[in-house]
Formats: C-alpha cells, sequence, structure tokens
C-alpha cells in the first residue's frame, strides 16, 4: 500500500524536481547514484588493498632489503627502508580485510545491485532510499574508520582477517591488538549495519517492487544472484555480529567467553573456561558464506553478459537458479572445513567434509552452463566478455583445488600453506575482481552514460589475466612443498631456499598485474568525462535497463513503466528480424514465450 | 502490432509482477527481514552459550538456587517466582499489543492508544524487574571463596543449607593494598575489595565445627559435591586464592565465570532490545495520541512495532528456557 504511494511521488519526481548538489551527489536517494557511490568508494578501497598487497609481496621476494618503498610509505615501520615484521601481519589483515568486505562484498554487490535491482525489475527505485542513503553513508564512515586504523600509532590490526582470540582479544597481545584492533571492530560493526540495511532493501525490492509481467521466472539471472547473496548476507552477518561483541566484552570488560587460561610474563590472567575455537565457530559461520556474497554477484552478471555476448539464451536458466539456491542452502552447513585442524572431532570433519564437496555439484552445474552458453555462440569479444571468459577459466581453476581442501584428509597437509593462499584467491578473490570488472565494462554506458575505450580493456584484461595466473598457479607448488602463509621471511628455513626463486616471479607478475590496474583507472575516469557517448543500448541486450534513457532520470523512465512479456534471454529467437528481443516488447501473433 | 489486446500473461497470479506476493508492504517485509537477521544474533549468543555450558556440564551452576529472590520478601527462598512473573508480565504486553494492533485495523483510536500504553507499562515493568534482578545477582547472597584453578567453594552446614560467610567470618585487621595499575598490575587492576580475606575464611571457618564446603562439581543425581570435614579444611587452605561476594564478569560465587558472563550479556542484550522497544513504542504511542495514523487512515505503523515486540518477547521465551529452566 505505501509502495503503491511511493510509485505515484516517484512519478511526481520524474517530471519536476529541482535537485542541489547535496542531494544530487552527496546524500542522494537515488539507487544509481547510490551505486556510483558504492563504486568509487571501493575502487578506492581496492587501490589501497592493491598496493599493500604489492608492498607485501615485494617483502616476501626480496626479505630484509632496505626498499625504497618502504620507506617512504610505512615510515617508522621500515627502519631504513626494511620492513618490520609487524607491520607485515598487519599489511596481510588488512589487505584481507578490505578486499573481502570492502572491495568485493560492498564494492560489488553494493554496486550492482543498486543499479541493476530497480532498472531490471521495472522499478523506479529501491523500495527505501532513505535506507538505501544510510546503507551507504554507513559503509563510507566504516571505510573511514579501517583507514584511520591505519594511522595508530601501535599499528592497525594484525590478527590476520579472520581476527582470531587470544591476538585479537588481548589488547597487549601485539602492537594491532590494542587500538588498531578496536577500530578495526568498530568498523566492522559498521559495516554489518550497512550491510544488513542493504540486503533488507534489495530482498523486499525484488519481492514487491517487479513490474506487471515480471514473474520469477522471468527475472534476468543478475537478479537472482543480488536476491540469494541479500538472502544469505541476512543470515550469516548476524553471527559475525554476535562473535564481535562478544569480542569486544572480552578485551575491553574482561569477560572470557574466548579465553581461558593464559599466562602473561609469568602473570595468570583472570581468563577462565572460554574457548578460542568457540570463535573459530561463530565466525566461520558467517567467513564461509561470505565466499559466497562475494563470488554470487559476479556470477549474476557473468551470466547476463555471456548470454547477451554469445547472442545465445543463457543455458538451462531454471538449472542456474536452482544451483544458485543450492549453493545458498549449502553454504550455512559448511563453515567446520576451515576448521580440520582446530582441534574438532574427526568424525565431525568428515560430516563437514561431505557437505563440502556437494558444493561442488551446483557450481559443476554453473560451469558448464556457462560452457554450453557460449558453445557455438556468435561471440563478441570486447572486454566484458573476456573478463567473464575469464572469471569462469579462475572459477574452475580455484574450484578444482577447493575440492582438495574440502576433504580432511588432504586438507591437514597443506593447511595454512600457500595452497590455500592460492584456492582461494583464484576461486573468489580473482574470479569475483573478474566478475566486477566485466560488470564495470558491460554496465558502464548505462551508469555514465559513455563507453570506455576498448583497446585499453584488451590491454586491462590480458595483462591481468597473464599476471594473475603467474602469480597464483606457482604458488600451489610452493604451498605443496609446504611453505607457510603469513610469515614475514622464510630466509630462516633452509628448507625453503629452493622456493626464493619462485617467489621472486610471483613478485613480479603481482608488480605488474597491480601496475596495469593504472590502465583501467585511467580508462574508468577518463572515461566518466571524455568518453564516446553511449547509445541507449549499446550492447543490443533484452534486459529492461536498456530501455530507459541515456541521461540519468529520477524515476527511471519518463513515462510509464513497461510492462514485461518475456523471459530475460530472447536472444536470436526465430521468427525475428533482430536477433534480440527485449523484454518488453509484447508475443507477437502465434509466437509462444520459449519453454524456458 | 494487432489491434488485440496485449497481455502480460501474467494478470492475477501472485508472483506475476506489479502486485505484493506476499499480501505484505515492503516496510512490513523488510521488519520480518530484520527479525530473521536479529534471530540469527540471538542464536549465535545461544549457541555459544550451549557450547560453554556443555563444555562445563559437570560444574554449571544450579539455577534454583541461583534466582530465588523476590522482592520484598527478604531472605525467603523462592526459586523463580519472580522471573515467571516477569515473563508473564512479557507475554500479557504481547497480548496487548496484539489488542492495540487489531483496534488499529478497526481505525479505534481511542483503544489503540489504551492498549499502546498497557503495552508500554508491561515493557517497563519488565525492564525494571530486569534491573533489579541484575542488582541482586551482581550484590550476591551468600559469597564463597575462589580457588587457584578458578573453581567456586561454597559453604554449607551438617545439614546442607547454604552459610553466608557474614554469619560465621570476622573481617581481620588486614592491610591490603588494591591492585591498580600504578603498582604495576596494570592489566589486573581490581574494583573493589572484597569484605574479607582468605584469612579471614579460614579463622571463621575452623572455629566453627558444623560447616562444610560445597564445590561446583556436580554428583550424578545433579546436586553440588560435598565435602568432608577434613577434605574441605584442606582444600580450604592448600587452594583458596579469593574471596568473592556477589558477581562480576571476572568472578562471580554462583560457579563458572562463564556463568555471570553469559547472564549479563545475553540478558543485557535481550535488556537492550525490551529497552529499544519500549521507546519505539513511545514514540508510536505519541504518533498515535497525536493522530498521525488517524489521518493517515492506517495503523500499519503499530503494527510493524508489533512485529518487533513480539519478537522480542519470543526471545526471551528461549533466553528464559535456557538460563533458568534447562
Amino acid at each position: 500500500m505505501s509502495a503503491h504511494a511511493d510509485t505515484h511521488a516517484h512519478d511526481d519526481h520524474g517530471h519536476h524536481h529541482k535537485e542541489t548538489f547535496m542531494t544530487k551527489y552527496i546524500f542522494s536517494m537515488d539507487h544509481k547514484m547510490i551505486a556510483k557511490q558504492y563504486l568509487i568508494t571501493g575502487t578506492i578501497m581496492g587501490v589501497i588493498g592493491i598496493l599493500m598487497s604489492m608492498m607485501f609481496r615485494m617483502q616476501i621476494a626480496w626479505p630484509e632489503e632496505p626498499n625504497v618503498l618502504f620507506e617512504a610509505l610505512l615510515g617508522k615501520w621500515a627502519p631504513e627502508g626494511v620492513m618490520d615484521a609487524d607491520i607485515y601481519l598487519a599489511l596481510v589483515t588488512i589487505h584481507g580485510t578490505i578486499m573481502v568486505f570492502f572491495v568485493l562484498t560492498a564494492g560489488l554487490s553494493g554496486t550492482f545491485s543498486n543499479l541493476l535491482i530497480p532498472l531490471q525489475i521495472g522499478a523506479r527505485d529501491m523500495a527505501s532510499g532513505f535506507l538505501n542513503m544510510v546503507s551507504y553513508w554507513l559503509f563510507f564512515l566504516s571505510s573511514i574508520i579501517m583507514v584511520i586504523s591505519l594511522f595508530v600509532e601501535a599499528g592497525p590490526a594484525a590478527a590476520g582477517w579472520t581476527i582470531y582470540p587470544p591476538l585479537s582479544a588481548l589488547p597487549m597481545a601485539q602492537g594491532g591488538s590494542g587500538m588498531g584492533m578496536t577500530l578495526w571492530l568498530v568498523a566492522m560493526a559498521i559495516f554489518i549495519a550497512s550491510s544488513l540495511l542493504g540486503s533488507l532493501n534489495y530482498v523486499v525490492t525484488v519481492l514487491n517492487l517487479r513490474t506487471k509481467g515480471m514473474t520469477m521466472t522471468r527475472l534476468p539471472l543478475t537478479i537472482w544472484a543480488f536476491f540469494i547473496t541479500a538472502v544469505i548476507g541476512i543470515v550469516s552477518f548476524p553471527v559475525l555480529l554476535s562473535a564481535a561483541l562478544l569480542l569486544i566484552m572480552d578485551r575491553s570488560f574482561g569477560t572470557s567467553f574466548f579465553l581461558s587460561d593464559i599466562f602473561i610474563q609469568g602473570e595468570v590472567l583472570h581468563y577462565h573456561g572460554g574457548s578460542p575455537v568457540l570463535f573459530e565457530h561463530l565466525f566461520w559461520f558467517l567467513g564461509h558464506p561470505e565466499v559466497y556474497i562475494v563470488i554470487l554477484p559476479a556470477m549474476g552478471l557473468v551470466s547476463e553478459i555471456m548470454a547477451s555476448n554469445s547472442r545465445k539464451p543463457i543455458f538451462g536458466y531454471r538449472a542456474m537458479i536452482a544451483s544458485i539456491l543450492a549453493i545458498a542452502f549449502l553454504s550455512t552447513i559448511v563453515w567446520g572445513h576451515h576448521m580440520f585442524v582446530s582441534g574438532m572431532n574427526p568424525f565431525l570433519g568428515s560430516v563437514f567434509t561431505f557437505t563440502t564437496l556437494l558444493i561442488a555439484i551446483p557450481s559443476a552445474v554453473k560451469a558448464f552452463n556457462w560452457i554450453t552458453t557460449i558453445w557455438k555462440g556468435n561471440l563478441q569479444m570486447n572486454p566484458a566478455m573476456l573478463f567473464s571468459i575469464g572469471f569462469v577459466s579462475t572459477f574452475i581453476t580455484g574450484g578444482l583445488t577447493g575440492i582438495i581442501l574440502g576433504d580432511s584428509a588432504l586438507d591437514i597437509n597443506v593447511h595454512d600453506t600457500y595452497f590455500v593462499v592460492a584456492h582461494f584467491h583464484l576461486v573468489m578473490g580473482i574470479s569475483a575482481l573478474y566478475g566486477m570488472f566485466a560488470g564495470i565494462y558491460h554496465w558502464y554506458p548505462k551508469m555514465f552514460g559513455r563507453m570506455l575505450n576498448k583497446n585499453l580493456g584488451y590491454i586491462h584484461f590480458w595483462i591481468t589475466a597473464v599476471c594473475a595466473y603467474g602469480v597464483f598457479f606457482p604458488m600451489h607448488f610452493i604451498g605443496m612443498a609446504g611453505l607457510p602463509r603469513r610469515y614475514y621471511t622464510n630466509s630462516n628455513f633452509p628448507l625453503f631456499d629452493d622456493l626464493a626463486n619462485v617467489n621472486v616471479i610471483i613478485t613480479v607478475f603481482a608488480l605488474v598485474g597491480g601496475v596495469v590496474q593504472i590502465a583501467y583507472l585511467w580508462n574508468f575516469f577518463y572515461s566518466i568525462f571524455y568518453g564516446k557517448k553511449a547509445t541507449q543500448n549499446p550492447w543490443k541486450s533484452t534486459t529492461l535497463e536498456w530501455t530507459t534513457p541515456v541521461e540519468h532520470i529520477h524515476g527511471n523512465w519518463p513515462g510509464e513503466i513497461p510492462h514485461v512479456y518475456r523471459w530475460a534471454y530472447d536472444y536470436s529467437k526465430p521468427g525475428h528480424d533482430v536477433d534480440f528481443v527485449p523484454q518488453n516488447v509484447p508475443l507477437k501473433d502465434g509466437e509462444e514465450e520459449l519453454q524456458h | 502490432m494487432s489491434t488485440t489486446v496485449v497481455t502480460t500473461e501474467t494478470e492475477g497470479k501472485t508472483w506475476g509482477g506489479g502486485n505484493e506476493p506476499l499480501k505484505a508492504s515492503y516496510g512490513k517485509m523488510m521488519m520480518w527481514f530484520f527479525i530473521v537477521s536479529d534471530a540469527l544474533t540471538f542464536s549465535g549468543f545461544l549457541a555459544a552459550y550451549g557450547f560453554s555450558r556443555f563444555k562445563f556440564i559437570d560444574a554449571w551452576p544450579i539455577a534454583d538456587e541461583v534466582f530465588t529472590h523476590v522482592p520484598f520478601l527478604h531472605g525467603q527462598e523462592l526459586p523463580m517466582i519472580y522471573v515467571a512473573f516477569m515473563t508473564f508480565v512479557l507475554i500479557m504486553s504481547s497480548v496487548t499489543m496484539v489488542l492495540a494492533v487489531d483496534a488499529g485495523h478497526h481505525l479505534n483510536k481511542a483503544k489503540v492508544t489504551l492498549y499502546m500504553f498497557l503495552t508500554i507499562i508491561g515493557g517497563l515493568i519488565f525492564v525494571g524487574s530486569q534491573a533489579w534482578e541484575w542488582a541482586t545477582f551482581i550484590k550476591g547472597d551468600f559469597g564463597a571463596v575462589e580457588t587457584k584453578g578458578g573453581n567456586i567453594l561454597q559453604f554449607v552446614d551438617a545439614e546442607g543449607h547454604r552459610v553466608a560467610l557474614r554469619d560465621f567470618v570476622v573481617a581481620g585487621e588486614h592491610e591490603r593494598v588494591q591492585q591498580e595499575r600504578k603498582n604495576g598490575l596494570w592489566f589486573v587492576g581490581e574494583g573493589s575489595l572484597p569484605s574479607y580475606t582468605v584469612e579471614d575464611v579460614i579463622h571463621g571457618f575452623e572455629a566453627n565445627d558444623n560447616l562444610l564446603i560445597r564445590t561446583q562439581e556436580l554428583t550424578e543425581d545433579g546436586q553440588k559435591t560435598v565435602l568432608s570435614r577434613a577434605e574441605s579444611l584442606k582444600q580450604l587452605k592448600a587452594n583458596g586464592k579469593l574471596v568473592v561476594e556477589g558477581a562480576n564478569l571476572q568472578h562471580n560465587e554462583y560457579g563458572s565465570p562463564l556463568f555471570a558472563d553469559f547472564f549479563f550479556f545475553i540478558t543485557g542484550f535481550h535488556g537492550f532490545h525490551v529497552f529499544s522497544g519500549v521507546v519505539l513504542n513511545i514514540i508510536i504511542f505519541f504518533n498515535v495520541v497525536l493522530g498521525t495514523y488517524e489521518k493517515r487512515k492506517s495503523y500499519e505503523m503499530v503494527e510493524k512495532v508489533g512485529l518487533y515486540w513480539h519478537f522480542v518477547d519470543l526471545v526471551w521465551v528461549f533466553v528464559f528456557t535456557f538460563f533458568y529452566l534447562v
């Protein structure tokens, strides 16, 4: 009922609405502007995260060697250019946190859910523009706090992005356990609130604001992916909040939830009875679904881009939806596979092995469906399509090692080695980044009304793709050779001397891969102002966002919202003059909707 | 295009788009999904509680012996009576909330006002009772001695009745410096000193022949283990470390520190929810009185805070079950 009232309000907005700079660009309630805000904030955080990874890669390749860059960027943390061990741990911690939460959760899901949900389902805006704005500004605030924590005197949080106690629970445990850790927790608590508000909006918008004719099985797969991602977020983030609140109690108020029998310098602390394994359970109940929060939106984007650029209907539309649902369900019952060596019952370990390996089934369904979608398609090899293919490639490569790690008997051998690092970077890091890049190249004309430079896109893709494999492929082997993760140097272990050269090669690839992102950044910001003007439907796609005017207006469609008569993938349908039929085109006389 | 009327072929279908498939406005659904999320936060806490309690399954304090106090009935052991009253009040406030929502459907402003008011009163009684419950819990009753291993020794007479420290211990003339940051022990600073030292307790214990010590270990029939006189003395002298009166987040006289930690944290988190609920209810109450919803011809806001209020009640049922009953 009130949604109805809102629709009318928006109709009015479309015609006469004076906007100031503040309401249009800063405190905007328009989903398209909020999407751009998310994207640009996420990009800035991404640059910070990637710079950090380049720094600690240099440290691993050339340990304890003076480096002008360290001296310039790290100051007192790199006396005479030699990186301090504490700051290495802090860099790894903050890199992980920023990339997982601020770039690949908020930056990816926040950007594209906001941009595409109203546009693709045919809605004037999100259900609650106000909450959407609050959600963004909470995200912004939490980003600021996370960045501020880098400048804390004793150092930023350094307990790893998983912040296991006691490193995170005892303020005196290490430099970063004090104020740095406190700010980390505050930033994450605000982030969780932001994510919750965003997710509530996405879910109810998809449920209530679909235009006439937009049934659930006519929705583009992007929307299904965002919808289920939001549901997973609603279910799993609050448990991280529980863990964070209990941790704050332990840190600041002396409770013993996660601590027991601790001695420091001969003094016995009062903590009695708690268990750090409890924290691991609570953390990974979020932590595992989190990787699907990261990867599902990328999957949705890639499905859409692949169908459009193959000029073919997506293969196995319903199987795609079913596999998203299956992944979402399974994601909540596999967290134990992160804890095989935590001392938990081996029988429980085998249960988690079983549920974990089940995820291979829906994942394989998706991978095969993407391959069969492009099979014999009329492929349009633009940068978005290349990144989508790259996504499928890294998802398969990283997914296969997931089967190894999901098996407790095998995992114990490579636990906490670079094998794990290689696995999750390929399957969720690089894959999700590719999905994000694909989405940006594809929907840039919708966001900014201009086109990105294609040639720079090709350079960006190919160098990134070579470097990503150059970094993470050898990493599997040094992991299998036993090299542990999170060590700031391995020069004390003669065992690993042979691997030093491999680490140099990895670092060189990482540096080149990092630097080439400048091409993308330049392309992105230059094209906002000087890119080629976009046409209304540059990719000849079928979905509703391409029926809106290039110039953004409040309320999205100048007239009535289009009705929907067909599913989202009528590409190359026989009996039509063009190879795509948008969703708002009614069926011809005698035409039947494709059974999908 | 032909002249026939174009249809989306989904007209009238529940999920056909352009409607509200679950027959709920977006605001109401947001409240539902928020409740799902909040329920999972509580699940996280209760799962952590279960995990920790199971770890100390043989030594967890017996709730019937801890929550025995009722205001104005000092000194009587009335297990669970007061918390039952609190629960009853909270559930009745849910009933009045239902009546308020129902009156809202009939646009009956006077009745909505009345029932919202009663709901707020119920909520305030609950929060107030919880404050009293906390105060009693913090103050404690009998006192106990904590051992070096962090276990709690309580005192009973020959019949097994609890004996309070103040009944047999005489405070000695001890000069003990309160541990503070400034005397070097910066990470174990104390809030306040207990009334007695362990030596005082040992003296008092030796002077009273009929006293025995009860450990926190549970016997097979679910009662606490009572030691013999000789063993009691030995335990007290060898392991007694600290006199504990009442409860705080580090020590409590009832048993494992986790018992008090979880009690404070989970009932506190729930109390915070009730308090927020009361504040929301008051805001909505004033909107009702001012006629905001009368003008809007819809009392849906009352329904939304009602959802939240029922949720808070439901959570209490679980908290009550896990802390007081099981």
